[in-house]
């Protein structure tokens, strides 16, 4: 059984560290002991395979698997965005946002985090009457009105069109840019990787196979200097050929 | 009628396509009409001319004019209340029992393993086919009509129930969890709502198996109800009464689906969005 704590941010603490992951289902072992940190404010990508275990991982960081065994610690508050919206279909897009919440001025915050998706008009809707995009949209609403110190997404954009996953690269910097949350990002797409996070992870063969920050500004296109570059590197890494 | 919206419309290339396939709509709802009232019109008219036997089958405008006879002396509502007092205190009891074991068996794997398999086995029962073993537990008073009905509604409400909760979307308790709702609330803001689309359709059948349990349960020694009313004038002969009973039973059957109908549709607004898309 995976001990996992939870305690207030304090300092220069790392928000997320784990140690010695391990998880197996059956005789096949997905996680073989890994342990990784993330720091203040730090947007790290786990970039691995299909069936790699990266979801497995992150379902273990925020606490959703009980089967696995190691130790996680999460310094503040974290939230979860999921691959698929997982919107409750019985209430409204606010009811949505607002679910679990407490504390003075929901109704507010509710109508601020929406904003900030650019879906305050829709706050009465019923999640089937929004498209793939907006239904995300309002599930990163739902993690942002937690204020939380660190988000897990999980293939968070890996349902949408290629369109519609570009306009939610951009979102979601820009609100990292506003927020400053560390979040840690489990994709397969290397580009998105290296659009939004400072550092890399590759999870191979069950572990953690390299860790490779990404030295390219804040505000990055695929045109940058160096972009390529790593994109070859991670590729090939990966074992994808790329020439 | 609609032709004059129409001609008012801008003359807009979207507009043209909806009224044309709206226009045969209302002329094919009449058209469900005219075989049922061809149906009551040739009975009444086979009535009057001699073809049926009034002590076969009386006209209907006989049965309906005994029913204002027996409404406007009260006997009629002494019988129905007697009848409804029945079905809602045999509801009340199987369903909420039902309502009770099939919430415990759906959500926890004890009750699941204590609770379904007896359950199972006596949904294989036919209900109405207990009657003489009930006459010999609870007599022939009150308490059997009530029993079948609670039994006739249990099962529904308890399958329902079950199957309601089981199929609700792990994905979506989890996404609570991560929410910070604890076992109480995700029972309240997933669980709930989430069964209540199937614990609606259970509900309906239910209703639907009290109404016949109280058909059967009424022909047994009863002193009131609809079913007394009708096995007293089967004794008299007074085909039209009895023809009213059944007209009454039909009736209740029908006002019970639309209520509920009624209240689905204001408790499940968020599933009219699920179909408009």
């Amino acid at each position: 059984m995976a001990t996992r704590t939870a305690s207030h941010l304090t300092g220069a603490a790392p928000v997320l560290t784990a140690h010695a992951i391990r998880r197996s289902f059956g005789p096949t072992v997905v996680l073989a002991g890994v342990g990784l940190s993330i720091a203040r404010g730090e947007v790290v990508a786990l970039l691995g395979g299909s069936g790699s275990g990266k979801s497995t991982l992150l379902r273990i960081l925020a606490g959703l698997d009980g089967e696995a065994t190691g130790e996680t610690v999460v310094h503040g508050t974290a939230a979860v965005v999921f691959q698929e919206h997982r919107l409750l279909p019985w209430k409204r897009v606010a009811a949505n946002v607002g679910l679990g919440l407490s504390g003075p001025d929901t109704a507010g915050r509710i109508e601020r985090a929406l904003a900030e998706v650019g879906l305050a008009e829709r706050h009465r809707a019923w999640p089937a009457e929004l498209s793939g995009g907006q239904a995300q949209r309002v599930a990163v609403a739902r993690a942002l009105v937690r204020e939380p110190d660190l988000l897990l997404l999980d293939e968070p954009f890996g349902a949408l069109d290629a369109l519609t996953r570009l306009r939610m690269q951009v979102l979601l910097r820009r609100l990292r840019a506003e927020h400053g949350f560390a979040a840690l990002l489990v994709t397969h797409d290397v580009e998105e990787a290296l659009l939004l996070a400072d550092r890399i992870l590759l999870l191979d063969d069950c572990r953690i196979a390299a860790d490779l920050p990404v030295d390219l500004p804040p505000t990055r296109t695929p045109d940058d200097p160096g972009f390529g570059a790593l994109r070859r590197l991670l590729l090939d890494r990966l074992g994808v050929p790329t020439t | 009628m609609s032709r004059t919206p129409l001609l008012e419309t801008p003359p807009e290339v979207v507009a043209e396509a909806a009224p044309e396939a709206r226009r045969p709509r209302p002329s094919r709802r009449w058209w469900r009409l005219v075989s049922p009232v061809a149906l009551v019109l040739g009975w009444e008219l086979a009535a009057r001319t001699g073809l049926l036997a009034p002590e076969k089958l009386p006209a209907p405008s006989d049965v309906l004019a005994t029913g204002w006879r027996l409404s406007r002396d009260g006997t009629l509502a002494v019988h129905l209340v007697d009848s409804l007092t029945r079905a809602g205190a045999g509801l009340l009891i199987g369903g909420v029992l039902a309502l009770v074991l099939g919430t415990v068996a759906g959500l926890l794997r004890l009750g699941d393993d204590l609770v379904d398999p007896p359950v199972q086995m006596a949904r294989m029962l036919p209900h109405l086919g207990l009657v003489p073993l009930l006459i010999i537990w609870v007599g022939i008073g009150e308490s059997l009509k009530i029993s079948l009905v609670a039994l006739g509604a249990f099962f529904p409400v308890y399958f329902n129930t079950y199957a309601g909760i089981r199929d609700i979307d792990e994905r979506l308790v989890e996404a609570a969890r991560v929410c910070g709702l604890g076992q109480a609330a995700r029972l309240r803001h997933v669980v709930l709502p989430g069964a209540l689309p199937s614990l609606f359709l259970g509900l309906r059948l239910a209703i639907g198996a009290a109404w016949l349990s109280l058909v059967v349960g009424e022909q047994v020694n009863a002193q009131t109800g609809i079913g007394f009313l009708m096995m007293e004038a089967r004794e008299f002969s007074q085909t039209d009464v009895v023809v009213l009973g059944l007209l009454v039973y039909a009736l209740l059957g029908l006002i019970s689906d639309l209520a509920l109908r009624v209240a689905e549709r204001r408790m499940l607004t968020w599933r009219r969005g699920l179909r408009a898309t």
